[in-house]
């Protein structure tokens, strides 16, 4: 599944032992997928490979972080993965949606491609309706984690520093039984099943992630990448730390083009 | 989500994935159920017949590779038309191969003798350069078929030493830019290239954020 670009270098599964791997789910108002680009634009991050999987859409352009003339004639495609070695992070970014009864085959190859890589974490950016809050979520923080069992006996104890909220649980029969409680993310794509997986496969995963509905995505975005650099500090954070973020070319235009000057 | 008119509806998510579509999933699958994916997908997959210069008719896995030097694909109507009224005649090039396959927008068939209204997908090659190979594709690949087309078309092909050309087109309207469409002298060329393209491109390349989708992309 994975594809190396050329670039040198030794073996790309021994490139990434001990790294975190950051990867967004496709989700509601893909808040994951722009703070992912959020992460890779700011960072400059190397593209190092990409994944030839049947289980996505296929899409192509020019480098959507191209900051200049001659960077910006880069093909990239629908799941490229990015690496900065100086943070040990490597950066999944997927770019469309699955095909249909894709997404399972998509997350198995995709956890035994993070045990080969011997990846050390893997951190999940995802979210979640906002309408489907009961009244308690809908006071407080809107941002929510969640640890495997494994990670949570390693930075458990930070979470609770940083004052960061894990996600409820939920009636498994609403109305009816309100003692069994399952795990519940609406519109969080992939987000349950990877998670889930990860336990039963003993990954550490974390999964941290927004309630928020479509519309315009971009402050949602903000947050939850200020979310994941309180944990993971990839950039300093200083008081205004929302234009720390570098917006990528690609962002421009989301909402539909010029106007027509007849229109006037 | 609540609507301007106030009635409550479900949203399409950009999550690809329906709460419904997963909790089908996490059901048990049954035989019949089994049995009746089975069916869908074996009606849904593509056959690529090819005839061989001898005129033998191959199945779908040849035994050696076609050598190819240049393999152009015409996706959609108007670039398959492109090519029937500019490059393609009986006299140069002759039919090849030709994609069965069926989904619910179109359905090919293996008939080699289609009308320019008809969906097909037809193999031609270069009588006098048998290694340049072109396809005329204006049947409607769906996106979960979209990869075996690439595999099974490809699969038959040596890679080594070969330039693929995509000619495909898109509505004006989808295209991304500061000024209104209205005002763009249409239509207009763009591309895109892969790194070890190393000749001229005779058009500006495509610009952010535009992307390129399905089986052009794929």
């Amino acid at each position: 599944m994975f594809v190396p670009c050329d670039r040198g270098g030794g073996s790309a599964s021994s490139e990434f032992k001990g790294f975190t791997l950051l990867m967004p789910a496709v989700s509601v108002g893909n808040v994951g997928q722009l703070a992912i680009d959020l992460v890779i634009s700011t960072l400059d991050m190397t593209k190092v490979g990409y994944f030839y999987t049947d289980c996505l859409v296929p899409m192509v352009g020019n480098n959507p972080y191209a900051t200049a003339e001659e960077n910006s004639v880069e093909l990239s495609i629908n799941a490229e993965v990015y690496s900065l070695p100086s943070k040990k992070l490597v950066v999944l970014q997927i770019r469309s949606p699955f095909i249909k009864n894709k997404y399972r085959p998509f997350c198995q190859t995709l956890l035994s491609w993070v045990k080969s890589s011997k990846c050390a974490q893997v951190v999940l950016l995802s979210s979640s309706h906002a309408y489907q809050r009961d009244d308690e979520q809908l006071l407080g923080t809107p941002l929510r984690y969640l640890l495997t069992p494994d990670l949570e006996k390693a930075v458990g104890g930070l979470m609770q520093e940083l004052n960061w909220k894990e996600m409820e649980k939920v009636a498994a029969y609403p109305g009816i039984n309100d003692t069994e409680k399952i795990l519940h993310i609406p519109g969080g794509g992939i987000t349950k099943l990877l998670f889930t997986e990860s336990c039963s496969k003993g990954i550490q995963m974390a999964v941290l992630l927004k309630f928020c509905s479509e519309g315009d995505n971009i402050p949602d975005a903000f947050a939850l990448v200020n979310y994941l650099n309180e944990w993971l500090q990839l950039i300093k954070s200083e008081v205004n730390t929302s234009s720390q973020w570098k917006i990528p070319s690609s962002w421009r235009l989301l909402f539909g083009n010029g106007l027509p000057p007849a229109l006037f | 989500m609540a609507t301007f008119f106030g009635e409550v509806v479900v949203a399409p998510s950009r999550a690809g994935v329906d709460d419904d579509e997963s909790a089908e999933e996490a059901r048990e699958e049954t035989p019949e159920d089994r049995e009746i994916r089975r069916e869908l997908e074996k009606k849904r997959e593509i056959d690529v017949l090819w005839t061989l210069k001898s005129g033998a008719s191959t199945g779908s896995s040849t035994d050696e590779p076609f050598v190819c030097s240049k393999f152009i694909v015409a996706i959609g109507h108007n670039a398959a038309a492109f090519l029937s009224s500019f490059i393609l005649d009986s006299v140069c090039w002759e039919v090849v191969g030709v994609v069965k396959l069926w989904n619910e927008w179109c359905r090919t068939s293996n008939t080699t003798n289609v009308l320019p209204s008809d969906s097909f997908c037809l193999f031609y090659q270069l009588i006098s350069d048998p290694t340049v190979l072109l396809c005329q594709c204006s049947c409607y690949v769906a996106e979960d078929q979209q990869f075996q087309w690439l595999e099974k078309v490809f699969g038959c092909m040596q890679k080594e030493g070969l330039q693929v050309t995509v000619l495909s087109t898109c509505p004006v309207a989808d295209y991304k830019t500061q000024e209104s469409t209205l005002t763009l002298p249409s239509p207009f060329l763009k591309a895109l290239k892969t790194k070890e393209f190393k000749e001229q491109v005779c058009c500006p390349l495509l610009e952010q954020p535009n992307i390129v989708r399905d089986l052009p992309a794929a």
